[in-house]
């Protein structure tokens, strides 16, 4: 017989007590809405424990890939099974989340994303960038300058960016911890000779803190400048590759570049069609089987606010809606 | 026959779950912010020689899989292993350089700060995160930290330390990415020092 109460029980079970940890967790969440059947943010205790050591190592060692103990997670691999983990491990009841894909707050991924955080943590969620203590990314990072307070949080879904070059584990350690990084400068050479400028647009290699090369996950080049000094804290998450990594706030993230071709971001000849933003990463929109197209802000809650303050781009201002 | 008051253990976290979260938070904020204080404000009611915010980094951090080097005056401290025992349950190690995580209770006893695990170059993240208990904090202190996490430059200090405290802190990053994490724990504050943190003594 084995009756003896638990020793921290600070609230009664759930009466559906489906749980597969200790029991402890779920009976110590209190969060309003969270589902009672699960631990506080889905993953047992001993699991966050794993990535929050994980994580204090990844800021120590800025760029340096954290081995880490990935679980298998309710969605499939390429769904941000890393970035929900990383998240998981981090959010707390006071966090106010903000889940993006591709810059939409409304998109199938970040619906299902929010959507879970909500169900097992019952945290309030937004679309203000500003408002956001925690924002969860899939490939792009905010148009709007973060703070301090913030964390951002990437999906990350190849972490090495030496893989597509040396394909051995073995290998990429290797050449990491030589920071012999010469196969990447002659793979943005190549693009040099074959097409006369860096043809590589997304996952463009970055050097963090002088150090380890890294791979900023598939965000668009335009985004590497934010990642510069960014006052807010970047943790990458990828969970079919189980690494972890970081960048601290304040930290000199170097776009690799020759000195004849200098690292620059894509321009677009249009504006955002919507709120005539110059300063943004577009979208281009098919609109018809006719040829029809038009660029609007990938970021939507930028193109909202712009917007909401009486900025109009030409096909808003001709009263088509997206 | 043992008294029940001998094997009376001081209890963990009043809530597991969120008050772990709440402590990591803060460790993590520390770690992305070296020099920079952060206060604990759920630390457990540790036994002695431990300050509550060393036994909240303990609670948050440690279990099975991290193997701990306790200094000199925690081994001595029945007490405490056995807090760490039931609540942590990680293993104890005698060598320095086998823990993934150290308790140093007397900074001015605790070996250098090489004698810890390094880590190594394939895999920087295996060195021992040092958790050192200070009486104070200073960040008007005579240090002057740059690097990752901070924006300028950050002042700090801790006491008491070793005169050659700070001497080995610097080879510590020196041998970047190899190395050692300092924590410091208060009572109520931790501060952190990764190795990625240069510095210079104004």
């Amino acid at each position: 017989m084995n009756e003896t109460a638990p020793i921290r029980r600070t609230s009664a079970l759930p009466e559906s007590g489906d749980l597969h940890s200790d029991g402890v967790g779920a009976t110590a969440s209190d969060a309003t809405a969270a589902d009672g059947a699960y631990n506080f943010a889905f993953l047992d205790e001993q699991t966050k424990r794993m990535i929050r050591r994980a994580l204090l190592k990844a800021v120590a060692i800025p760029g340096y890939q954290v081995p880490f103990a990935s679980r298998e997670m309710p969605m499939p691999y390429g769904w941000g099974t890393g970035g929900v983990q990383v998240t998981a491990a981090i959010i707390g009841p006071e966090d106010i989340l903000k889940v993006i894909d591709q810059g939409a707050d409304d998109t199938t991924n970040a619906v299902s994303i929010r959507q879970f955080f909500v169900r097992t943590t019952g945290v309030e969620t937004t679309t203000e960038t500003g408002d956001a203590t925690i924002i969860q990314t899939r490939h792009r990072v905010p148009e709007q300058p973060l703070q301090e307070d913030q964390i951002l949080v990437y999906q990350v879904p190849i972490p090495e960016p030496l893989r597509f070059l040396e394909p051995r584990e073995t290998e990429t350690r290797t050449m990491h911890a030589l920071r012999d990084y010469g196969l990447m400068h002659v793979k943005l050479y190549e693009d040099i000779a074959k097409h006369g400028h860096i043809a590589t647009t997304y996952a463009y290699p970055v050097l963090v803190n002088g150090h380890y090369v890294m791979d900023p996950s598939p965000t668009p080049k335009f985004d590497n400048p934010k990642m510069h000094e960014m006052a807010a804290l970047q943790l990458f998450g990828a969970g079919r590759e189980k690494r972890i990594y970081a960048i601290p706030p304040h930290t000199k993230v170097k776009s690799l570049d020759f000195e004849d071709h200098p690292f620059e971001v894509q321009r677009w000849s249009s504006c955002c069609a919507l709120c005539g933003a110059t300063d943004s990463f577009l979208d281009e929109i098919v609109t018809d089987d006719r040829g029809g197209r038009m660029f609007v802000c990938s970021d939507t809650h930028y193109c909202e606010t712009r917007r909401a303050a009486g900025h109009v781009g030409l096909a808003a201002a001709q009263g088509a809606e997206p | 026959m043992t008294a029940i008051k001998d094997i009376a253990l001081k209890p963990g976290f009043d809530d597991l779950v969120m008050d772990s979260q709440r402590s990591f938070r803060a460790l993590l904020g520390a770690m992305a912010r070296p020099g920079n204080p952060v206060t604990l404000d759920c630390a457990p009611d540790a036994p002695e020689p431990m300050l509550p915010a060393a036994g909240a980094a303990c609670l948050t951090l440690l279990d099975l899989d991290t193997p701990l080097w306790l200094g000199a005056q925690a081994r001595e401290s029945e007490a405490l292993r056995r807090y760490l025992a039931f609540h942590c349950g990680c293993p104890l190690v005698e060598q320095p350089a086998e823990a993934a995580f150290a308790l140093v209770v007397d900074p001015l006893t605790m070996p250098p700060l090489s004698a810890f695990g390094q880590g190594t170059a394939e895999y920087p993240d295996r060195s021992t995160t040092v958790i050192i208990q200070v009486r104070a904090l200073h960040v008007e202190g005579q240090a002057l930290l740059r690097g990752p996490g901070i924006a300028n430059s950050q002042r700090f200090d801790a006491t008491p330390l070793s005169l050659d405290f700070w001497d080995q802190v610097r080879a510590n990053h020196e041998t970047f990415p190899l190395g050692v994490d300092l924590l410091f724990a208060t009572a109520d504050r931790v501060a952190a020092l990764p190795r990625s943190t240069s510095l210079e003594i104004v």
